[in-house]
């Protein structure tokens, strides 16, 4: 007999971890100021009330529609992107010539917040999307190629992942992959949430492995063309184990079986070797990543940051006292490298802990979601999530080649930031499902009919 | 429902394997890259960071020649040197391209307050929260003779040393032409840049440290040492032992060494006061290289005796030109300080010191004390002993020699009212040049100081007179300044 367990909504707890991130991420926005010219500058009052409004209605929207929703997700992501504000502003002071970056990142962030609350809004009842599957399917499709549409695409630092939108006030740039991350998740849990069935049950076992039909598995290599496509034409490692990782792990998740992993991690280290063979640009990035003193001048961006973080050392220089700016688009790609900069590995090791935290969660609400496709659509996205973090700090600290990908919640960037606040939006969005009380739709009649005397009630730990 | 959670489970493991590979990743770094790392030369940061310290000043006497100054740029304290042509061969320059020379180099983890003598204070300011403070060198330099002995050289390119005879303390070391470090040190980089590039491009090398790191022909002076080598080896019976003065062909040569030393039978002190050139010619041709090169050496040639600031080993010829010796003849022109020979002013005063200190050649040395910032002593100078160059007989017998050169010879420009002062002169007519090196090595003995004056431009004729008129007179400029 099924344990019923209902959740606290816990609200009251994230509403204090909010205000403790905002009070963390203006901490470092004061101490920048105080460690550079010794005096906070005259807008800060207003710095503090944009941030602290945006968390609020952030909460607010929650608290009314999806009460339930986890309490530890927000505070996390409020956290970093308060953080991401305060280094950006830090690197705008540390340049040559004063730049506002922050004050536009700022207002992006306003505009994540919007879409996030759109977001819970529209799409509370997130089990509708399930019927849309294909198009949101093509969509996500096209968004992903569509930086190699000439005259769209632009290429950004060796990698093609960004597309130039030039609209009626000037040219906007933007990379489609942060929004069909988000729309193939969707369209992936829908499909494999109707599809997992035949996936399993059909097959036909040569040597002892079972294999599924063409039919099923047709999909699976649609995907690694897909992502090959991206490795070979955007040239962008971390996109295309991005977007083939999250396939792979969410057929998995599916269908239960090993093979999929295994048979996917073979076709990837494959075709990513046979991309090494074949292409310069990504024996470049291969090797800037095994010896980049091998090339001081090609190699300068990474060098530098690994000096910018040699130097920060185990608690780093302090909040405006390292020399960030030294790295070529630290507002960017290097964010990372900077906090380990100014912050240390301590610092740099805490944010990789709170992007952690965000991801354990996620994985929980998958956990805890009573139907397939919230199960399969937030293990996604929290695979996705981690795995776009693990790329691209593993490139900045030389565990890995270097990626494009943008450091979520903190890279300067609307585009990145919009998508995923929506991550975000989406994930509660589950995890309020997972949470909130059963006993409206009871799924099985014995339990409903035994439900006055043998139904526990239990408060979440 | 819990269908799927055996592998929502399985990939939280694998997220979790992901995060752990950054964080180890990260600490792995710490431990094993980031040493490397900031030892970097091309790591700006470190670089600007070593060079925006606040380092100790470096003093002579209660004067500080070189210091730090707070200001207000990037690079936070400015090296600035307070007399900087005078004392550049001692303060070296601190730059930010073309790094540091001098004891602006070799104590330069003293003067940051970075040496591990200094540890327990590091250890202190970091615990509070502040940054060492640099520690002060104090040098053994006397200001007053520094000043004279610039002031006697009055721009002519040339060099002066001056020791303390008893201890090897370094009382005075001039070169000249000089530069200003302040010009390399200024904030100003595309000016220290442009000031390194015209110091570089002078033909008359400002930057040449001629006292301790330039070799030169040391003309008669060398004479000394002949003597000294003869009167141990046994080759003269004393000062007052005969030698062969009449005129010499040399060994396997036509050429002819003229007479002229006022008979043909002298004493040996007779032949160092007039220099007569026969009759050391002859002592070196007797000598051979082995016998001149045993004396050399006791004397501290071969070897770089200066460790505070670089120095050059003297030599006795060139060995990469004759590797497989020299000849009779060429040991005869080694003898009268000509051929191949080649030493700094600081050997020819490190001479004069181990005559005057009965025959102990003491290690030369410039840092007397290191103190840190609040004072505390963290080394203390011990005058070190190099070598016996002669017995105190030998010492003895040619201090008497060289009072007598001031006394009735060519060096009586040198002499000093009330004090003992000995000397000898030497002259080389370089090829190339009408110009002549004037050398003139001297000791005062009440005032236990020895002093080499060296002029590279000397405009007169190639006599000894002439030699003693260019460098005897700064000889005695410095050892009036240290009475």
């Amino acid at each position: 007999m099924d344990e019923v367990v209902v959740y606290r909504q816990r609200r009251g707890i994230e509403a204090v971890l909010l205000l403790l991130a905002i009070a963390v991420a203006v901490g470092g926005y004061f101490l920048i100021h105080l460690d550079i010219d010794a005096e906070l500058p005259t807008e800060w009052p207003a710095a503090v009330v944009v941030l602290t409004t945006l968390a609020l209605v952030a909460h607010l929207v929650i608290r009314w529609r999806i009460p339930y929703a986890d309490p530890i997700i927000l505070p996390c992501v409020m956290l970093l992107n308060g953080l991401g504000l305060a280094m950006i502003h830090r690197l705008d002071l540390g340049g040559n010539e004063r730049m506002h970056s922050a004050e536009l990142q700022l207002g992006w962030t306003a505009v994540a917040v919007a879409v996030f609350c759109a977001v819970i809004f529209a799409l509370r009842e997130i089990r509708t999307l399930n019927r849309f599957w294909m198009l949101l399917f093509i969509f996500g499709m096209v968004l992903l190629l569509l930086p190699l549409v000439p005259g769209l695409g632009v290429e950004k630092n060796g990698s093609q992942i960004w597309i130039r939108l030039n609209l009626g006030f000037g040219a906007y740039s933007f990379q489609p992959a942060e929004l069909a991350k988000i729309v193939l998740t969707i369209a992936f849990a829908a499909y494999l949430a109707g599809t997992r069935e035949a996936l399993v049950a059909a097959g036909r076992k040569i040597m002892g492995v079972e294999l599924p039909r063409l039919r099923d598995f047709a999909p699976l290599l649609l995907m690694w063309l897909a992502s090959l496509a991206v490795l070979v034409f955007q040239k962008d490692l971390g996109t295309s184990l991005l977007f083939f990782g999250l396939f792979v792990v969410m057929l998995f998740v599916s269908t239960e079986r090993l093979l999929y992993p295994i048979l996917g991690a073979a076709l990837f280290a494959g075709g990513a070797y046979a991309g090494f063979l074949l292409f310069t640009h990504v024996q470049t990035r291969v090797l800037a990543w095994l010896d980049p003193f091998a090339d001081y001048d090609r190699n300068y961006q990474i060098i530098t940051a690994q000096f910018g973080m040699a130097w920060g050392g185990s608690i780093g220089t302090g909040w405006g006292l390292g020399r960030p700016n030294l790295t070529p688009l630290a507002k960017t790609d290097f964010i990372a490298a900077a906090f380990g900069e100014e912050l240390g590995v301590a610092g740099l090791s805490a944010i990789i802990m709170v992007y952690a935290i965000i991801v354990a969660r996620g994985i929980r609400a998958a956990l805890g979601s009573n139907d397939s496709f919230g199960k399969l659509l937030a293990s996604g996205l929290s695979f996705v999530f981690a795995i776009q973090v693990f790329t691209i700090i593993a490139g900045v600290t030389r565990l890995l080649p270097l990626t494009g990908l943008t450091t979520p919640f903190m890279s300067q960037g609307g585009s990145s930031l919009v998508a995923n606040w929506a991550t975000v939006a989406l994930l509660l969005i589950v995890t309020h499902h997972a949470r909130r009380p059963q006993t409206a739709k009871p799924r099985d009649p014995v339990v409903n009919l035994a439900s006055d005397e043998t139904i526990e009630l239990k408060a979440a730990a | 429902m819990n269908t799927m959670n055996g592998p929502i489970r399985k990939i939280s493991v694998l997220a979790m394997v992901m995060f752990a590979a950054l964080l180890i990743n990260v600490s792995v770094s710490y431990v094993l890259r980031y040493d490397s790392l900031n030892e970097n030369t091309l790591n700006r940061r470190v670089m600007d960071a070593r060079y925006a310290q606040q380092r100790g000043p470096i003093m002579v006497g209660n004067n500080p020649i070189a210091s730090s100054e707070k200001v207000k740029d990037r690079f936070k304290y400015l090296r600035s040197y307070s007399d900087g042509p005078l004392y550049a061969p001692i303060t070296g320059f601190y730059s930010y391209y073309y790094g540091a020379s001098a004891l602006e180099d070799t104590q330069s983890a003293e003067l940051a307050g970075q040496a591990d003598s200094q540890f327990i204070d590091q250890l202190v300011d970091k615990l509070a929260g502040s940054e060492p403070p640099g520690g002060t060198v104090e040098t053994t330099i006397t200001g007053k003779a520094q000043r004279a002995a610039w002031k006697a050289l009055a721009g002519r390119t040339g060099a002066v040393v001056a020791l303390d005879a008893a201890t090897g303390a370094v009382k005075a070391l001039v070169t000249s032409p000089s530069y200003d470090p302040n010009e390399l040190a200024t904030h100003d980089l595309d000016a220290s840049k442009a000031a390194w590039e015209r110091l570089n491009a002078d033909p008359a090398k400002p930057m040449a440290n001629r006292a301790t790191r330039e070799i030169y022909p040391t003309g008669s002076a060398f004479k000394l040492i002949t003597a000294a080598a003869a009167l141990e080896q046994g080759l003269v019976d004393g000062p007052e032992g005969l030698v062969d003065a009449t005129a010499y062909q040399l060994p396997l040569s036509s050429k002819v060494m003229e007479g002229k030393c006022g008979g043909d039978e002298i004493t040996l002190a007779k032949a160092l006061v007039v220099s007569c050139n026969p009759a050391f010619a002859r002592l070196g041709a007797e000598l051979g290289e082995s016998g001149l090169q045993r004396q050399v050496e006791a004397f501290g040639f071969d070897q770089a005796p200066l460790k505070d600031i670089p120095s050059t080993a003297s030599r006795l010829y060139s060995k990469a030109a004759h590797p497989d010796g020299i000849d009779l003849a060429q040991a005869a022109m080694t003898g009268i300080g000509e051929f191949e020979v080649g030493a700094t002013p600081l050997q020819m005063a490190m001479i004069g010191a181990a005559i005057l200190n009965d025959g102990v050649v003491m290690r030369p040395y410039v840092v007397d004390t290191i103190t840190t910032a609040d004072l505390k002593p963290v080394f203390r100078a011990v005058p070190e002993q190099l070598s016996q160059a002669v017995s105190s007989d030998t010492a003895l017998a040619l201090r008497e020699m060289m009072v007598d050169v001031v006394v009735n010879g060519t060096g009586y420009r040198a002499a000093m009212n009330g004090v003992e002062v000995g000397g000898k002169t030497g002259t080389y007519a370089p090829e190339s040049s009408p110009k002549r090196y004037a050398w003139f090595v001297a000791f005062a003995t009440e005032l236990n100081v020895a002093v080499c004056a060296f002029v590279e431009d000397a405009d007169l004729e190639n006599t000894e007179i002439g030699g003693a008129r260019a460098a005897a007179p700064i000889a005695k400029a410095v050892m009036e300044a240290l009475r």
